[in-house]
């Protein structure tokens, strides 16, 4: 494949993140060239370019972008969403860390177009590290005039502050992200309205991850066609995967969505661990349906992971070997999600809770064939019945699980005890949590 | 209608009339050092004018970062900062999970035990590491150096399994290598965690 990295290149050289080497490598000239354009031609490029969200929902940014109500008397705002907390994926750390400029820059970009004149990134508070070297390069870009007041004598004014999220997965929601950035829990909000219509402070708002935004400046340098035709169509540009769990090089792997999931745990990740098979493959981060060995062959793309029947979410591929216990990884994740529900909407805040119980109960060997029976009934109670997409989410681990992997439920209930105690789990069977 | 039980509530009652929750630290009087408060001064100048409440995350991390844990007289006193009252800044500070309400110890050792960590043998580095201090998930050894919490995805999949020492991070910690973190924390402080990836290949 002769596909040369634009989002990671040059992330292993030990200056990637200073401002002089980013400036070497045609740093800020994106942001030169959308200034010497109109906002509108910029929306009208990001669309051409069909450039989706990297969030998770994969909606293309400039209708996102062209939604923004531009006839409001109120400032307009970019909140970029580096709340990354979907379990497995871990892109927009290495972005942030070793290219925060990139970043810096398509905020810039984004603000322009959309006609905001501040962009608040809300980082999520464990990345401590993280917000350090993104402080320094937004101090960097300030002092050379690429922020600030009339950016590099253009007359277009424009802000980056950091914010420091507190730890709540939640927040990684849109409209409970713009709550938590105005002081507030990180619920979400109803929708309609939309943020672009009502966003943070009531004013339009477009919310953007942090990779689509990193996106942005190699859309204005290679320009739309290029870069929709890197890659499938609908699915254009370089994208970031997220490869962990039981593979021999996990790590975060550059490349266009024509990709299939086999080439990247495969030849990418190199595989699993000697002496170990693959059981199942999770393609997006926690809440997205698993896939099996059989269907490697999915082409990593929105649409070709949509196809075989999960979703490509934020791209966080988990891969679990034949030494999972699927009841066990069900469990894991409930206690995730029960951690993590923010509490507003009653079936997700107490169904959750009840899956765990059910789970942990199957789990050590105390359950009863009805509990497979309760536990679809608990989901289907949450699905389809919160106000974000957090209770669909948090169901799918329990019902992809029973849908594959009913046998080991049911091994489970026979037996009295885990049927797959591996070496890596606890030696106390789960016993570290109530 | 559901009240607390243990407010004082009467006919004339408004919400904004709240107080905290009479169970939590007091602690004594709460003021910013003269350092903080020009942090927090800077800070919510960010926001616009009519909008200073979104700086209550910063600022109760100024709170944190000066005395350890955040108590009901520093709720109180964030509260007067941001024009908001002490219910709203416990509603928050109740909510998010980096906040600490009790004390904790000089090093707050966060396991990451949510699925890729989980692989990888974080159940493991947890029951290590409790056996080594002698305390339980959620606990503060006697002497006030450790605390130990088992945290959801930290977001270093990649490095799994990874512990977050206060504010910083050591990765690709094996179950085997657990208690000797602790020892190294005794000894060299935070200087013996691996650090973020970046620090980390430099290596």
């Amino acid at each position: 494949m002769s596909f040369e990295p634009l989002l990671t290149k040059h992330v292993r050289e030990p200056n990637s993140f200073t401002l002089d080497f980013y400036l070497q490598h045609e740093g800020y000239d994106g942001l030169r060239k959308a200034l010497a354009m109109k906002p509108e031609e910029v929306i009208d490029l990001v669309k051409a370019s069909g450039l989706r969200g990297r969030g998770g929902a994969g909606f293309p940014t400039g209708m996102k972008w062209q939604f923004v109500d531009k006839k409001s008397p109120n400032p307009k705002y970019i909140a970029c969403n580096a709340d990354e907390s979907e379990p497995g994926t871990f892109k927009d750390h290495l972005l942030m860390e070793r290219n925060p400029h990139l970043l810096i820059e398509g905020c810039a970009i984004g603000c322009y177009a959309i006609g905001a004149k501040i962009a608040y990134i809300y980082i999520r508070g464990e990345f401590f590290h993280v917000q350090q070297v993104l402080e320094r390069a937004i101090d960097e870009a300030y002092a050379r005039g690429f922020l600030g007041k009339n950016v590099l004598g253009s007359g277009f004014d424009c802000d980056v502050y950091v914010h420091r999220g507190a730890g709540a997965y939640e927040a990684g929601e849109e409209t409970a992200l713009l709550e938590s950035l105005e002081g507030k829990r990180a619920q979400p909000r109803n929708k309609p309205p939309f943020p672009a219509v009502v966003g943070l402070y009531g004013c339009p708002t477009a919310v953007n991850n942090v990779e689509t935004l990193a996106n942005v400046p190699i859309i204005l340098m290679k320009g739309a066609e290029w870069y929709s035709k890197l890659g499938p169509e609908k699915n254009g540009g370089p994208k970031l995967f997220c490869i962990s769990g039981h593979v021999k090089r996990p790590g975060v792997y550059e490349a266009p969505m024509t990709v299939t999931l086999g080439e990247l745990i495969n030849e990418r990740a190199g595989g699993v661990r000697d002496g170990r098979t693959l059981k199942a493959v999770i393609p997006g981060g926690s809440s997205v349906p698993i896939l099996l060995p059989t269907q490697l062959d999915t082409q990593a793309s929105f649409d070709g992971v949509q196809k075989a029947g999960s979703l490509l979410g934020s791209a966080g591929i988990i891969v679990l070997d034949d030494t999972t216990c699927m009841v066990w990884l069900a469990e894991n994740l409930l206690h995730f999600y029960r951690h993590e529900s923010c509490g507003k909407c009653t079936p997700c805040r107490e169904g959750t809770d009840w899956l765990y119980k059910i789970l942990r109960k199957i789990e050590r060997g105390a359950g009863q064939m009805s509990d497979l029976d309760l536990l679809t009934s608990v989901a289907n109670n949450i699905a389809g019945k919160t106000l974000c997409a957090f209770g669909d989410a948090a169901v799918t681990p329990v019902l992809t699980t029973l849908k594959h992997f009913r046998h080991e439920y049911e091994a489970h209930i026979k037996e009295g005890h885990c049927t797959l105690p591996a070496d890596w789990r606890a030696r106390q069977g789960v016993a570290t949590h109530p | 209608m559901s009240f607390h039980p243990k407010m004082t509530y009467g006919a004339a009652f408004h919400k904004s009339a709240r107080d905290l929750d009479p169970d939590r630290d007091q602690g004594p009087p709460f003021e910013y050092t003269a350092e903080n408060r020009a942090r927090f001064d800077r800070i919510v100048q960010r926001y616009p004018d009519a909008q200073r409440r979104s700086a209550v995350l910063p600022a109760l991390y100024l709170v944190q970062y000066q005395q350890g844990h955040i108590t009901a007289s520093a709720m109180r006193y964030v509260a007067g900062l941001l024009g908001i009252t002490p219910a709203d800044v416990e509603d928050v500070v109740s909510f998010y999970s980096m906040f600490y309400t009790k004390p904790v110890g000089r090093f707050v050792l966060q396991v990451c035990r949510t699925l890729s960590c989980a692989l990888n043998g974080a159940e493991r580095v947890t029951e290590e590491l409790s056996a080594k201090l002698g305390i339980k998930p959620g606990e503060t050894d006697p002497s006030g150096t450790f605390t130990l919490i088992e945290v959801e995805c930290l977001g270093a999949c990649d490095r799994a399994p990874v512990v977050m020492v206060n504010d910083a991070w050591h990765e690709c910690l094996t179950p085997g290598d657990a208690a000797k973190l602790v020892d190294d924390l005794k000894a060299r402080g935070e200087a013996a965690l691996s650090g973020c990836h970046h620090v980390v290949e430099k290596k």
